[in-house]
């Protein structure tokens, strides 16, 4: 095995024991990312630079015995973080030059934690899409099948991870942007309970809704992630001041009595019979370490993706207004005057999805309009966390598939927006509700595209998902294998 | 036809916070453009607003100063609309759940009362300026004053005329000051007024058409436009037209409003709760908290002044104008135990001095006590009255105790009676017409005499003494 296909854990020993340099795994990291990325562009920008300084300030603070949790370890950053000198663009034209003058606050705490960044990964324009193919620096593809998509928004961390071509990615889940690209992409993904971890430096697409989270090769990495960026930021004022357990503790235990919930509305038509069959054969691996499963309703479910497609654009709608051209990023070369620049400037700079939902976004909260759409809307919300809430008084676990289908071709949906709305409907209940979901791999399609199995804990749970995702991950006998590029 | 004006005001205050509502920028006026700011009031991209509590206390004064109920929960909205000197897009403000409402505010004219209702008081972030360059097509923005806090208070539509307006402005801005939560500074933007305003007919009860008036920098400029702009929709409506529904601008030099926009060109502010925000929850232990500090306010001031110094309202009127004129007063009212003659000496000859040059009485070289000793210099028959008034100038002038003064040019006051006696009987005697003139019944020449004493003794000779004495040494003999 190459030092890139290795998890952070099995790095960490490797560097501990001196057995590899932070240096050698990142130069098998980069000899991996020319080799591949061409074809499957999962970064906009690469740290080269960056990476190999790191790497031999990590070797040096390794010799002085100065090891931190991360240290000496490549982690990739989605294009939506702000970083400090270095361009973030979130996948836009608008910032296609933009470089912020300050560091996200998980920046700073991978930072701190000893990372080494490997560059910022592509992903769909301002996070709005889910197969990675609305960025203004073209699609991602999906290391499986470089016919097909991997998923989205965060499509180029979850490519990087699954293909070697960094050790663990981070990425920003709004509607299932973290999760469903790392279902597609065969990588464990999760979306932390919305203030765990903060949000301050994360480029806004949906403020209520956006949660920043990691893609790992396994879920002890994950857990190792998360040790690393969860907590209270006092520049976020939607934080929560919580206690962080050390979720590696979690990885051990085991799920022996537990409830498990299975929602039927989760189990819709159009389900892939590949995907709903590997998500019932999951469910007899966790009945057989010891937990009971039972049939639940969230009887809201159906209004999640009308209320998501209400709440998400009306947000965005307001967050997207600073891109004016004035103050930095895209500005037409010519105007007649100040209106006309804001409307050439915001009509180039954007994509055609992006102004889509600014448009639905606008009208959602014009005046007239706000009660019939984002009042409902946001009351429709309260009701469906109320599900949630109802169901985790009985249930420890919910469990559900990731997506309905397998990663489907590129192109195959850009023209039908609905189409392409639909491919987060499993997902997106969790950000509406503010609730943890992991997802894990469990298994293949018979074309070898991976499938995903999603946990749902209720708030601040992350340690349960830990536990049941890491039981699951030991005990599911899946095949092991790898994409071949 | 007779008509009634209804007019209602906003009022933009700048609190007097060291830093940003948002964020922990310096709030100072008159940096170089763009130094206080950093990326979360310039809005960069991922960044995030953290409210500064100071700003949500002194909204709950003002809330408590002027009778308003403070929201156990109130909230953040945006208020969605572009323009340059607006970074992200969007201005931070409260809409649907506002931190105080149902108050009132008590103005007097012409010794009739009358309450004016306040609708609400909110939270909001100031935006920042454009700069327009005279010779080129360009325009510079200066972000130094996007976020700084600021409170808008809204009123009733209670007031009936512009000097009813004006006087509900200059009580608002009293209370402002007094509370020491917002500066006053009308030229520097620190307090702002827009007004609404429409005329209906005599008894009616519905309202009229309104405008919104912009561009007032001065309480005599609201007063002016607020004057113009009744005039200009009386010629309308009596005319038979309508007024139309629009903002219109103030131009000071041409003393006229002008049309800005239409109803048909206003914003659609597409208002929604901040996300980035969470809703704040003022509890009955921070506003009891809130009350017990809130300083006297100027309306209770005059009152208990009137009553408990016997002054009259005008005189309680003028003392009480800041809190710091107050202060003085009752401090040296207070001191020398004489408040009626420490309220004539504050406002005769302390106000003048100050006023000459352009000073505040926080920069007064005299002090309370130093003034009160001259009061009880006078009544000990120290010093005469007439005296003081050249002690009080030198005091004022060098910032000398009135003793120091009074010893130094040798001023102390001459109650001898033999000493008097004395030089009264030189005067009598230097002048037999003019004792004549008095001893036929002409006692008007009894001043006569007085000034020849005060002028044989430097004005030092005691005003009483001599007039008991003089007026025995001239009949007697």
């Amino acid at each position: 095995m190459e030092l890139n296909q290795l998890t952070i854990h099995e790095l960490q020993n490797r560097l501990r024991a001196g057995e590899a340099t932070a240096l050698e795994i990142v130069q098998a990291l980069f000899k991996r990312i020319e080799t591949v990325e061409s074809r499957l562009k999962a970064y906009i920008s690469l740290m080269k630079e960056d990476a190999f300084e790191g790497a031999i300030r990590a070797d040096e603070a390794i010799k002085k015995g100065d090891i931190n949790p991360l240290t000496g370890i490549p982690i990739a950053l989605k294009d939506i973080y702000c970083t400090k000198g270095v361009r973030t663009t979130c996948g836009s034209r608008i910032l296609h030059n933009y470089i912020p003058p300050y560091n996200a606050t998980v920046v700073e705490k991978l930072q701190q934690a000893g990372a080494i960044f490997t560059g910022k990964t592509n992903m769909d324009e301002f996070a709005m899409g889910s197969s990675t193919e609305t960025s203004f620096f073209g699609a991602t593809r999906n290391p499986w099948d470089p016919e097909r998509i991997p998923g989205g928004s965060s499509g180029g961390s979850a490519v990087a991870v699954a293909a070697d071509e960094c050790i663990a990615a981070l990425g920003s889940d709004t509607g299932g942007s973290i999760r469903q690209p790392a279902a597609l992409c065969g990588v464990v993904g999760m979306k932390p309970t919305y203030g765990r971890v903060s949000r301050f430096g994360l480029i806004a697409f949906a403020s209520s809704l956006d949660q920043i989270g990691p893609f790992t090769k396994d879920v002890e990495d994950c857990a190792i992630i998360m040790n690393c960026i969860a907590g209270y930021d006092p520049k976020e004022s939607t934080s929560v001041p919580a206690d962080v357990p050390d979720y590696r503790d979690f990885l051990s235990r085991d799920i022996k009595g537990w409830t498990i919930g299975v929602p039927k509305e989760y189990f819709i038509e159009g389900i892939d019979p590949e995907v709903e069959q590997a998500v019932r054969q999951a469910i007899k691996v966790v009945e057989g370490l010891g937990a009971k499963t039972r049939d639940v309703s969230l009887p809201r479910t159906k209004y999640c993706l009308a209320v998501y497609y209400i709440v998400a654009p009306a947000e965005a709608s307001s967050n997207l207004a600073r891109y004016d051209g004035i103050k930095y990023g895209y500005r037409t070369p010519d105007s007649l005057d100040l209106l006309d620049m804001y409307k050439k400037s915001r009509s180039d700079g954007f994509g055609a999805e992006v102004k889509r939902r600014i448009m639905l976004g606008t009208y959602a909260l014009s005046s007239g309009y706000y009660d019939a759409y984002y009042k409902k809307a946001s009351q429709v919300r309260a009701l469906i966390k109320q599900d949630f809430d109802e169901v985790f008084r009985t249930c420890d676990i919910i469990l559900t598939p990731t997506t309905p289908t397998p990663a489907f071709k590129l192109g195959e949906k850009t023209d039908d927006p609905l189409q392409m709305y639909l491919s987060d409907i499993l997902t997106i209940s969790a950000n509406l509700a503010g609730i943890p979901g992991i997802s894990v791999p469990c298994g293949f399609s018979g074309s070898g595209l991976p499938i995903g199995l999603q946990f749902l804990a209720s708030h601040f749970e992350e340690g349960k998902l830990m536990q049941i995702a890491s039981a699951y991950e030991k005990n599911a006998n899946l095949e092991k294998r790898r994409p071949h590029l | 036809m007779k008509y009634e004006a209804v007019i209602g005001l906003e009022v933009h205050a700048q609190l007097l916070t060291d830093t940003k509502i948002f964020c922990n920028c310096s709030t100072k006026f008159g940096a170089a453009p763009n130094s206080h700011t950093c990326p979360i009031c310039l809005g960069m991209p991922g960044v995030l607003p953290v409210l500064n509590k100071k700003v949500v206390e002194y909204a709950i004064k003002m809330g408590l100063a002027t009778h308003c109920r403070i929201n156990a929960q109130c909230s953040f909205a945006r208020k969605n609309y572009f323009y340059p000197d607006l970074p992200k897009g969007y201005q931070i403000s409260q809409y649907a759940e506002p931190l105080a409402e149902f108050g009132h505010v008590d103005i007097e004219i012409n010794g009739e009362k009358k309450a004016i209702g306040i609708t609400r008081i909110h939270m909001e972030e100031d935006a920042g300026k454009l700069l327009h360059d005279e010779h080129n097509p360009v325009s510079y923005v200066d972000l130094n004053r996007t976020g700084v806090p600021l409170i808008e208070i809204v009123s009733e539509p209670d007031m009936r005329s512009a000097e009813e307006a004006a006087a509900y402005l200059k009580r608002l801005h009293e209370i402002l000051v007094y509370l020491e939560i917002c500066d006053g500074n009308m030229e520097e933007g620190s307090f702002r007024c827009d007004a609404n305003i429409s005329l209906r007919p005599w008894g009616e009860t519905a309202f009229g058409i309104r405008t919104e008036l912009k561009n007032m920098n001065s309480f005599r400029n609201v007063q002016r436009a607020l004057e113009y702009e009744i005039k200009r929709q009386q010629y309308i409506l009596d005319d038979g037209g309508e007024v139309v529904q629009e903002t219109r601008l103030w131009e000071d030099g041409q003393g006229v409003t002008h049309s800005m926009r239409s109803k048909e060109e206003a914003h659609d502010y597409r208002y929604f709760p901040d996300p980035d925000l969470v809703p704040i929850d003022i509890g009955r232990d921070w506003v009891d908290e809130v009350e017990k500090n809130l300083p006297e306010l100027p309306l209770a001031k005059r009152e208990r002044f009137m009553g408990e110094y016997q002054i009259s309202a005008y005189d309680a009127g003028v003392l009480t104008v800041s809190r710091a004129l107050a202060d003085y007063f009752e401090e040296v009212a207070k001191r020398s135990g004489k408040p009626k003659i420490a309220a004539n000496w504050v406002m005769g000859d302390i106000l003048k001095f100050l006023n000459e040059e352009k000073k505040d009485i926080k920069d007064c070289p005299i002090t309370p006590s130093a003034l009160a000793d001259l009061i009880g210099l006078i009544d000990k028959g120290t010093i005469s009255g007439k005296m003081a008034k050249d002690v009080v100038e030198q005091m004022y002038q060098t910032g000398k105790a009135p003793t120091a003064i009074i010893e130094e040019k040798g001023m102390v006051q001459i109650t001898d009676e033999s000493t008097l006696s004395k030089i009264i009987s030189e005067v009598i005697e230097a002048n037999p017409e003019q004792v004549a003139q008095y001893r036929s019944g002409k006692e008007k020449v009894f001043g006569f005499f007085v000034g020849q004493i005060m002028k044989a003794t430097q004005g030092k000779a005691n005003p009483k003494i001599i007039n008991d004495l003089l007026k025995k040494m001239l009949t007697k003999s």
